[in-house]
């Protein structure tokens, strides 16, 4: 019986190195890295943006993400446990109606999401979601 | 004696009760699906009647997924499956084989198989067999177009099947199981109560008496086809139901039968005929 | 080229000058990460697309830098404020130097 389920737990393993190759995963020295490259090292206030992720995404190759924070000109999103942290950077234009957006995003695995906005004064904000992440099971 | 007692434990390692407690008390039903605003889709309703004693109530496996999931189906934009149905309605429209025709020529507009994948698989009288949508559209090609044929599972394929079924979405699953189809439809009923590989397991362990149960924290459903073919995020593509069951039996660390394979198209047929009520919704989204 | 790159936009018809409205995109397209090993076990190299942007009659929207966490078939949604009738242009720029290109119209009154 322990076998079985060891063996269930392997094959969800395999299953996230399939997406992803065998997950060199981001060390918390790359992340820190990515957000200095971003932020020079600034302090970041924590309010003033709004991540919204799921509490639990059904599967990791593909999860919705939204990132607002009113008045920003760009926002980054990380995401800590992946191979590499960066996911993608809005840069909003004059053109822009907000500043917000929405993507779908892969997570090699339960971690942490962060959003960074940088705003026109040259500050900066954060917000981190943990998201968990069901490797989309049997039923191959 | 022994296999009882395994099955018995393996069971018990695999399968988590969703809520506490009764595990179908964790399907989320009463919410309703409708696409783009205008295709009210049913995703639970009373089971044919062969299944009356087996369910109360059938579901599409819409039901069993979380609100983001559920959502990408509800509009055309936010399902990538779409993006497939588009490369199909390319390939409807051009010419292929040595006859110089398209599927068009023939068949004017896709949205004219509207009422295809409702009631497929069905019998062929011409060929004397039950055939599914990829058979038929192989039939097309080899003996009307001088083409050659899309392979069973290749993505062309899927990205055709996705375009017929966009255009029967919002019908009920509705195929024959009496008449020349009776003996195959025997066939794959057989097949789905039969325990596959190394862990002992029927299509019935899992879908009929675990439904709404977790396997290694994936919600299980009763595995029905209406949604098919399905846009997984896993694999970020439109997945046929041979592929499915493939996977399923491979799940059980057991030896599977071949997509297109005799086997796989009985069982299609009678899986099809357990949703028979609820509404074809492929290209759906599943995880 | 990749293949079978086939880009959709969604925007509003038309809106009212000011208006902010909502822009939707997708683009089938594999975004192969690069981390990942094909069957003969070998790396199957990054093919991603790693820029997006918009424009509403030659002005900024968005412009969206983008690496391989992002999922197959690149989605994004925004805002933009529209003051006037035009043209959105969207482009994704592809690894292997392809450009991909989609447009469309709207009437402000
Ligand atoms: C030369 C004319 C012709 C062309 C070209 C053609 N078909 Fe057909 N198709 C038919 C005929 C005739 C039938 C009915 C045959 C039957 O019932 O077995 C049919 C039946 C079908 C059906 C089943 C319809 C039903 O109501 O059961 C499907 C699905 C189908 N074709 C798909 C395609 C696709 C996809 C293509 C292009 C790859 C295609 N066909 C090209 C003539 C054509
Ligand atoms: C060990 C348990 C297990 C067995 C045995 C099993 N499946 Fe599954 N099946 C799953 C899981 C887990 C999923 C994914 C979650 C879900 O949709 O139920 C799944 C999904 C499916 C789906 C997709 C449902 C949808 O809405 O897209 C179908 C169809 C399916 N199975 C059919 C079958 C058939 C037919 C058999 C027998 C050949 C079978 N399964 C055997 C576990 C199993």
């Amino acid at each position: 019986m322990t076998q079985t389920r060891r063996q269930f737990v392997g094959h969800g393993l395999a299953v996230a190195a399939a997406f992803f190759g065998l997950p060199h995963l981001a060390s918390a020295a790359q992340v820190e890295e990515a957000l200095n490259a971003f932020t020079g090292g600034a302090d970041m206030a924590d309010d003033g943006i709004t991540l919204i992720a799921p509490e639990i995404a059904e599967n990791g190759n593909t999860v919705p993400i939204e990132v607002s924070a009113p008045g920003a000109e760009a926002i980054m999103l990380l995401a800590a446990g992946n191979p590499q942290a960066d996911v993608c950077t809005f840069n909003f234009g004059p053109a822009a109606g907000s500043s917000a957006a929405s993507t779908r995003i892969r997570l090699a695995g339960e971690q942490e999401v962060i959003a960074i906005a940088r705003m026109p004064d040259g500050s900066f904000k954060q917000a981190r979601q943990n998201v968990r992440v069901t490797i989309g099971g049997c039923g191959g | 004696m022994t296999n009882k007692v395994l099955l018995g434990s393996v069971s018990a390692a695999i399968f988590a009760v969703a809520a506490a407690g009764i595990g179908l008390a964790d399907i989320r039903t009463g919410a309703s699906l409708v696409i783009n605003g205008e295709i009210p889709i049913v995703t639970e309703t009373e089971p044919p009647e062969f299944l009356q004693d087996v369910f109360p109530e059938i579901y599409s496996g819409w039901v069993f997924r979380t609100d983001e999931t559920r959502a990408m189906e509800e509009d055309d934009f936010d399902n990538p499956g779409m993006l497939y149905v588009e490369q199909g309605i390319e390939a409807f429209n051009t010419v292929m084989g040595t006859e110089g025709n398209s599927c068009a020529s023939c068949h004017d507009a896709p949205e004219s198989l509207a009422n295809v994948r409702p009631t497929y698989p069905q019998w062929d009288e011409a060929h004397g067999e039950v055939q599914t949508v990829e058979m038929q559209i192989i039939e097309c090609q080899t003996e009307r177009m001088g083409a050659e044929p899309y392979g069973y599972d290749s993505q062309q394929m899927r990205n055709m099947a996705s375009l017929i079924a966009s255009v029967g979405r919002g019908q009920p699953v509705n195929v024959a199981i009496d008449g020349p189809a009776a003996e195959t439809w025997e066939a794959g009923r057989e097949i789905y109560y039969t325990q596959f590989g190394q862990l002992e397991m029927s299509c019935a362990d899992c879908h009929e008496r675990n439904y709404g149960n977790l396997i290694r924290a994936d919600h299980l459903s009763q595995g029905q086809i209406n949604g098919f073919p399905t846009y997984r995020l896993k694999n970020a593509n439109v997945n046929s139901v041979h592929n499915r069951f493939r996977g399923c039996i491979r799940d059980t660390r057991g030896e599977t039968f071949a997509v297109g394979s005799p086997e796989f198209i009985a069982l299609e047929l009678y899986v099809a005929s357990r949703g028979n009520g609820l509404s074809v919704e492929g290209p759906s989204v599943r995880n | 080229m990749a293949e079978n790159v086939t880009p959709r936009v969604r925007v509003p018809r038309d809106a009212t000058v000011g208006e902010v409205v909502s822009v939707r995109t997708l683009i089938s397209h594999q975004m192969e990460s690069g981390q990942r090993r094909g069957s003969d076990g070998e790396l199957i190299p990054r093919s991603i697309i790693n820029r997006f942007t918009c424009e509403f009659n030659g002005t900024s929207v968005v412009d969206v830098t983008i690496e391989p966490s992002v999922s197959t078939n690149p989605y994004f949604q925004f805002d933009a404020t529209v003051n006037e009738s035009g043209t959105f242009a969207f482009t994704w720029y592809d690894d292997d130097g392809s450009v991909y290109t989609d447009s469309a119209e709207i009437t402000v009154a």
